[in-house]
């Protein structure tokens, strides 16, 4: 079930005028912020689909940017997040995609600064709920039916045990994970499906844990 | 868990409670959650929707394009001549739901039920009804729950998003919402509730998302009035003891493939139907200087 809360169907309480062109937008440029971990100098996004073709009417643009400045859906800074992120100086630059996508919402999030970057495809499948199906060229390969969520971590020993440990502490049952690197001993990525909605805070405990370096809920 | 409107209708007769303990009971399931803690989430829903309520019938709202916005005002103004062909609670329920919807395009506050592009219909009902039947605060927040669970299986089941399955799927499913909620208010049995999403839908296949520049503007406030007087509708209909022939969730099922059959162009792209007649292009182009159609 891709829809597990009532909350999806009665929510989110939200910035007009679209669920999925700008409520969903919010939430992929929040989640790319929030795995980023940081405010970007600069931040690319290409649209494809219906996000391509009506975005400035439905002002995902400012949704998005507004998510990646780290609004929820329902403020109202989202507005002026395109004057926001100019005052800020943070360079902003959007791409209309002719290619046709398996979603006709999806957007290519591309955030940078001196320090790194990072590279997020998300889709909005309706009523403000998203998935994310591609992060730094892993893709994601999520069902979108269980709640999930990603740990960028360091390529170390433990750092997995260290998760699943804490996720039994608080008896969430994993069940489904992916573990991806591209090189050995550099940045690896976990995706970890589970059966219950995790609590902020336990995403709070596993990001202090050693070698993890960020974590985003993705679904829930 | 309920996966389709059959089994939350049986779940609901064998443990005699409504539509909306179900749903609550299956939200405390999923959360973890306590009842006060589920029960206080949707009553703050219900406050964002009352506010977003009182502030289109109030205040002269109008969206950045200027395609929208003061409706809602005309009609509580022409309500007050007395001289209406549809009756006071029946306008009443199109400009709350032509309210929210103004809100919404004018980039306010609304939640989304169970989009924003549909978020008129189940409060502009909820709230005028209230003044007819003068419900508790719990039975309004209960409204919210049977609305939400009719939603629930069409949203997993078929779609909610206009994108995906046109306005049908949008406002079509707020209309049976609606009217599913409506009946448990008014006393109605589950299977009345059934009924009623089930003729409210039946009355909105087919619908398309042609929305005039890609704004969540022209048609879509207007659906929204036609989805609250449509929901009043089917929902009398059931609790007069009308009943579907084709099952809800056949009903449900026929949106889902009608959806995946319409073309692109009717799906929320601004490319066909009223996006693409010589007015909405010309609005289109006056709005954004340039015209969507230029691929």
């Amino acid at each position: 079930m891709k829809f597990r809360s009532v909350f999806d169907i009665i929510g989110p309480v939200m910035i007009g005028p679209s669920s999925s062109h700008t409520a969903g937008a919010a939430r992929i440029g929040r989640v790319a912020r929030h795995l980023f971990g940081r405010e970007p100098k600069s931040i690319t996004i290409s649209l494809y689909g219906s996000f391509a073709r009506t975005y400035k009417g439905h002002g995902t643009d400012v949704a998005l940017i507004g998510g990646v400045l780290d609004y929820d859906t329902f403020d109202e800074r989202i507005v002026n997040a395109l004057t926001i992120a100019k005052e800020k100086k943070i360079k902003v630059r959007f791409t209309e995609e002719d290619a046709i996508t398996d979603h006709p919402n999806t957007a290519r999030v591309h955030l940078k600064d001196d320090q790194g970057e990072l590279e997020l495809v998300g889709i909005s499948i309706g009523g403000g709920k998203i998935e994310v199906i591609e992060l730094n060229g892993f893709a994601l390969g999520l069902s979108g039916n269980s709640p999930a969520i990603l740990v960028v971590h360091n390529d170390r020993f433990g750092a997995i045990a260290g998760v699943s440990n804490t996720l039994a502490k608080h008896e969430i049952n994993i069940g489904h994970m992916n573990v991806s690197r591209k090189e050995k001993g550099k940045e690896a990525l976990m995706t970890i499906e589970v059966d219950q909605n995790i609590p902020q805070i336990v995403l709070d405990e596993v990001e202090l844990l050693p070698n993890i370096i960020q974590v985003a809920k993705i679904s829930d | 868990m309920f996966r389709n409107v059959a089994e939350l209708v049986e779940i609901a007769q064998s443990k005699n409670m409504p539509i909306s303990e179900i749903m609550i009971e299956q939200e405390m399931d999923f959360r973890g959650s306590t009842r006060e803690q589920v029960y206080n989430q949707m009553k703050n829903n219900l406050e964002v929707m009352e506010q977003a309520v009182e502030r289109g019938i109030n205040e002269d709202v109008r969206s950045h394009s200027g395609l929208t916005g003061g409706d809602a005002v005309l009609l509580q103004n022409y309500m007050k001549t007395g001289n209406s062909l549809s009756g006071h609670m029946m306008l009443d329920a199109v400009s709350k739901a032509i309210a929210t919807n103004e809100v919404n395009a004018a980039m306010g506050t609304i939640c989304a039920t169970p989009t924003a592009g549909s978020a008129g219909v189940v409060p502009g009902t909820l709230f005028a009804i209230r003044e007819k039947v003068k419900p508790t605060e719990e039975q309004m927040v209960r409204y919210l729950f049977t609305s939400g669970a009719f939603g629930f299986v069409v949203a997993n089941n078929a779609s909610i998003s206009g994108a995906a399955g046109g306005c049908q799927a949008e406002v079509g499913s707020a209309t049976g919402m609606a009217a599913a909620a409506i009946v448990e208010l008014m006393g109605g049995t589950p299977e009345q509730s059934s009924h009623a999403f089930a003729i409210a839908l039946k009355n909105m296949l087919g619908l398309v998302c042609d929305p005039v520049a890609g704004l969540v503007e022209v048609p879509c406030v207007k659906r929204n009035a036609m989805g609250a007087s449509n929901a009043l509708v089917a929902a009398d209909m059931s609790l007069a003891g009308i009943t579907s022939r084709i099952p809800c969730d056949e009903v449900i099922d026929a949106m889902y493939k009608i959806g995946q059959t319409m073309p692109s162009a009717l799906r929320e792209t601004a490319q066909g139907g009223l996006a693409a007649t010589p007015t909405g292009r010309e609005l289109e182009a006056k709005i954004f200087g340039v015209s969507l159609d230029r691929k």
